[in-house]
């Protein structure tokens, strides 16, 4: 066994109402070509102009990220031939990135590891092509779309704690409400860096990078497949054979495939991009935007384990989504019990929400509606059988829960009128009672049961028993 | 007599009062355009159909104008004077342009330049070498050949330009004429084909400098689609050039104005340099204080390095986007790489790529500290030196050029053979472009029968204290609305 080193490029699509360098709508969409500007075709002419959403979204996540800001701001140009880069070059951060060292808590397997960030940096996104037999074809709707590029140091050593970090930061990047992260739309992008070496050693062995995966499973595979390849390579005495490359990930056969050596790397040519003007990044602007940020997904939990006593599990679903946060803390907001709440979300709500294949803002029991539901049990109403009843009828029928907490279906809880209804039953019941007091108290069921035969069942079952032993007694 | 020889006021008042009317000026330039095609081939584009605007409270509005052939045009063809884009038609305008047109103004062709405004000859246009109109044996220097020449030539009052280096102020020198480049990013550069985005400026060429004010007080302007341009609302060149003269102090430097720091002096160079200093003696007549000061030789002898390093750099990747992908002609070959490479090689002039081969060089990972670094590096203290006397002086006056045009014979453009102090002298302008100032060249004599001019150039913002002071010095000659015309039997 060698001790793997891993370092991850995380690409990641921004959310904002237009492209980073361009007035054309950043959306995703099945139309080929349907958002685009001249500059997005790169026209002879047209030139960028910054979007400060986006700057201002970078800048969050290079606060939230605990990086060190640069003074001023300013793009630089990768300049690179290819068909679906438009302008021959990419407008990117080199010198002066958004955000540089940097470092964020992840948790795997139970247990806290700091993952360094070397730099965060905004660019553009290039366009897409769709190969086909013999011809190929250029969409240039993700062409200029904002991408928040995130490099790791060289500091993770498995593939299950790269697959944590990206999935912590999914979530980060959603918190902060700065990106979707669908992986499904190819809103976040993976370059993995993979070496080995003994345990002992103090030098890192040659990395290889593997290019373009393009969800986490994929990560988590092409890391795992690159360390067998990378080690069975140095058990066999063949560790020369390794060499600094770009590779990449071929979904299909599950393997890393040869794309370029070294030698053959690109000099990309990097200057400053001469048509956008460096602009201050005042302390002032910072702190707005700090202001802006949320609690984090680790932060939370935390919260929610030791202020509410949550378990590590329940506290763990709940971070996992924004919106599972969002609508938890508008339920405690509500004045809802804390572990209550959660166990409805964990369960009924996000079972339900699972089963519908729709997203939680969608569901229309809404936080109110599930109070409703969790006042009308507290308060003995209904019966825990019966909320999960009505919980479905109303998710099924879009009708308000209380409506179906009308007299006919809902729990007798008035102490008076039980108190009356057992009365009656007990002065009909002498002998039964004579027998009680004689030492046959399993008759107390009976008591009960009668009870339950006269209020076709809708009695409080604790009041009732309550109500039967004051009088037994 | 025909109206397109007079300045902009003069053509306006004439629209306003009935004596001439847009249609008749139009129909007019046109015929010229053809002529002058024939004389100095300056067009890559005569609209034939061009149609007369109406007149309205704006100077520009009926009357003609030129475009240089590196701005979008919508609907008309924009080559940029290159193979690459022979056969481009942009479906949106400049923001000049629109400025221009909202005014009335009315486009009557396209002037044909150095491929891309890449060089000073006007000898790589895609359709042929363009002529000077005082003598078409020699060129018009570039890269706004075609404008310069069809000015000078009175086809219309006033014909746009762009400047990277001194693409608009030279050729306006040698055609005897008014060439005006404002502070950087007065007038928006977007639909401006680029060359070196960090040095070019979108400007006029003109027969007089209130008309030079005139065209620019429309282009001008903040525009969102360029974040380099900015507010200049509160600034009117037009009044400026109105005003009794603003100026106080001018200098000039001594290295590139003493006939002594020169070897080898030619009788042209001697009557271009004597020449100046008449017209610095005029200045004093107008009662500026004119000193001498100096600039160390060492920097001065950087600057067109300076330039080649810069310029190159920034142009092989602005250029980058044309690859017959999604405009101009679709490349041969089996694969995206060929295609590209066929496109490129086939619709580049030779100088061209030899530009693009420098300025690849100088990027490289292992040699751009060296070369690109080390050109901005000394570009900034090229501007700083300028800064610093701006706090002294209201502006700069220099000669523009070793003397008149250049003879087309034997032009190929040859970088560093040319003596170091005579080069500095020869491009000097392109400062101008590093520091953004604005810069404006007037004529100001003949050397041999041809013309020659001299350049002012002030600090960033100061376009209407330049502008005034030219204005005035203008007056003090004889060659304001000078006009090299055609007629049908040259």
């Amino acid at each position: 066994m060698y001790k793997a080193v891993i370092g991850l490029e995380m690409h990641c699509e921004l959310k904002s109402n237009s492209k980073v360098f361009s007035s054309a709508k950043n959306s995703y969409s099945q139309i080929p070509n349907e958002f685009v500007r001249p500059v997005d075709m790169a026209f002879p002419g047209t030139l960028p102009v910054v979007n400060k959403k986006c700057v201002k979204d970078a800048l969050k996540m290079s606060l939230a990220l605990e990086c060190t800001q640069p003074e001023y701001m300013y793009f630089d140009r990768k300049n690179y031939y290819y068909p679906d880069l438009p302008k021959g070059y990419q407008i990117t951060q080199m010198e002066s990135p958004v955000g540089v060292n940097g470092c964020i808590k992840i948790e795997c397997h139970g247990k806290e590891i700091p993952v360094y960030i070397h730099d965060i940096h905004l660019e553009e996104d290039a366009a897409s092509l769709d190969h086909y037999f013999d011809t190929s074809c250029i969409d240039y709707n993700r062409a200029g779309v904002p991408l928040l590029e995130l490099v790791t140091e060289p500091c993770l050593s498995s593939a299950d704690e790269a697959v944590a970090f990206l999935e912590t930061m999914r979530s980060i990047y959603q918190f902060c409400d700065v990106a979707e992260g669908d992986t499904k739309k190819g809103q976040i992008r993976c370059d993995v860096n993979v070496s080995i070496m003994e345990e002992d050693d103090t030098e890192f062995g040659t990395r290889v990078e593997i290019k373009n995966v393009n969800s986490f499973g994929g990560v988590h595979d092409a890391i795992l497949y690159e360390i067998k390849r990378q080690s069975e390579l140095k058990k066999s005495g063949r560790y020369n054979e390794v060499e600094q490359e770009t590779r990449r990930w071929d979904e299909e056969s599950q393997s890393t495939i040869h794309m370029r050596s070294k030698v053959d790397a690109i000099d990309y040519k990097y200057f400053v991009d001469p048509n956008i003007p460096k602009f201050k990044i005042t302390k002032e602007w910072l702190e707005e935007i700090k202001k802006e940020i949320p609690e984090l997904p680790l932060e939370c939990k935390h919260k929610y384990m030791e202020k509410y006593g949550l378990s590590e599990y329940d506290a763990g679903v709940i971070i996992k989504d924004k919106s599972y946060v969002d609508y938890y803390e508008e339920c405690l907001s509500l004045g809802m019990d804390a572990k209550v709440t959660s166990n409805w979300l964990t369960t009924q709500v996000l079972g339900e929400v699972n089963h519908e294949e729709i997203s939680l803002k969608e569901f229309f029991i809404t936080p109110s509606r599930l109070k409703q539901i969790v006042d009308a049990i507290s308060k003995n109403t209904i019966s825990s059988k019966q909320a999960k009843e009505i919980f479905m009828k109303s998710c099924e029928e879009k009708k308000e829960p209380s409506s179906y907490m009308t007299s006919e279906n809902t729990q007798m809880s008035n102490e008076e009128e039980l108190n009356t209804i057992i009365k009656g039953i007990l002065d009909r019941s002498a002998p039964q009672i004579e027998q009680y007091k004689n030492g046959k108290t399993n008759l107390f069921d009976y008591f009960v049961g009668q009870v339950m035969k006269e209020t076709r069942g809708k009695a409080n079952p604790v009041l009732t028993k309550e109500i039967i032993s004051k009088y037994l007694n | 007599m025909s109206y397109l020889t007079c300045d902009i006021e003069t053509i306006h008042e004439a629209l306003k009062n009935g004596k001439v009317t847009s249609d008749e000026l139009v129909k007019e330039s046109l015929e010229k355009s053809i002529m002058v095609q024939e004389k100095c081939n300056a067009f890559v584009t005569i609209l034939e159909d061009a149609k007369a605007s109406e007149v309205t409270e704006s100077l520009l509005s009926g009357i003609p104008y030129g475009v240089k052939d590196n701005y979008s045009t919508k609907d008309v063809l924009s080559t940029g004077s290159s193979n690459t884009l022979s056969d481009y038609v942009p479906f949106f305008d400049a923001t000049a342009i629109k400025n221009l047109k909202d005014a009335g103004a009315v486009m009557v062709n396209k002037t044909a330049m150095d491929e891309f405004g890449m060089g000073g000859t006007g000898t790589t246009a895609h359709t042929g070498i363009i002529r000077n109109p005082w003598d078409t044996t020699k060129m018009c220097a570039g890269s706004s050949s075609g404008s310069a020449a069809a000015v000078a030539s009175g086809i219309y009052p006033y014909a746009l330009g762009s400047d990277t280096g001194d693409s608009i102020r030279k050729p306006a020198a040698y055609c005897g004429i008014v060439g005006y480049k404002p502070t950087y990013g007065m007038i928006s550069r977007y639909g401006l084909f680029p060359f070196a985005s960090s040095l070019d400026h979108c400007g006029v060429l003109t027969r007089s400098v209130q008309d030079a004010a005139i065209v620019v007080d429309v282009m001008k302007g903040k525009d969102n689609q360029d974040m380099t341009s900015w507010d200049s609302s509160n600034i009117h060149l037009k009044e400026a050039t109105e005003k009794e003269l603003l100026g106080k102090k001018v200098c000039y430097i001594k290295e590139l104005c003493d006939i002594h720091n020169f070897p080898n002096v030619t009788d042209e160079l001697k009557e271009h340099l004597e020449n100046f200093h008449h017209t610095l003696d005029l200045c004093k007549e107008m009662g500026l204080t004119v000193e001498e000061v100096s600039v160390d030789q060492t920097l001065l002898n950087a600057l067109a390095s300076v330039y080649v390093v810069i310029s190159c750099a920034e142009a092989t990747s602005n250029l980058s986007n044309l690859t017959g992908i999604i405009f101009g002609k679709r490349g041969k070959g089996k694969n995206w790489e060929e295609m590209m490479m066929d496109h490129r090689t086939k619709g580049f002039s030779p100088l061209i790529k030899r530009r693009f081969v420098i300025g690849s060089y100088v990027l490289q990972k292992e040699n751009q500290e060296r070369y690109f670094k080390n050109a901005q590096r000394v570009r900034r203290l090229l501007v700083d030196t300028w800064k610093e006397l701006y706090k002294q002086y209201d502006a700069v006056l220099l000669p523009v050029g070793i003397g008149p045009a250049k003879p087309l014979e034997g032009s190929k453009e040859v970088i560093g053979k040319m003596d170091e102090h005579l080069q500095a002298l020869d491009e000097h302008l392109q400062i101008g472009n590093f520091g953004g100032f604005p810069s404006i060249t007037i004529p100001n004599g003949f050397v041999n029968g041809l013309p020659v001019g001299i350049n002012l150039t002030s600090n960033c913002y100061q376009d209407g204290l330049l502008l005034n002071i030219a204005s005035h010095l203008e007056s003090k000659m004889n060659y304001k609305n000078q006009v090299c015309e055609v007629s049908k039997n040259v």
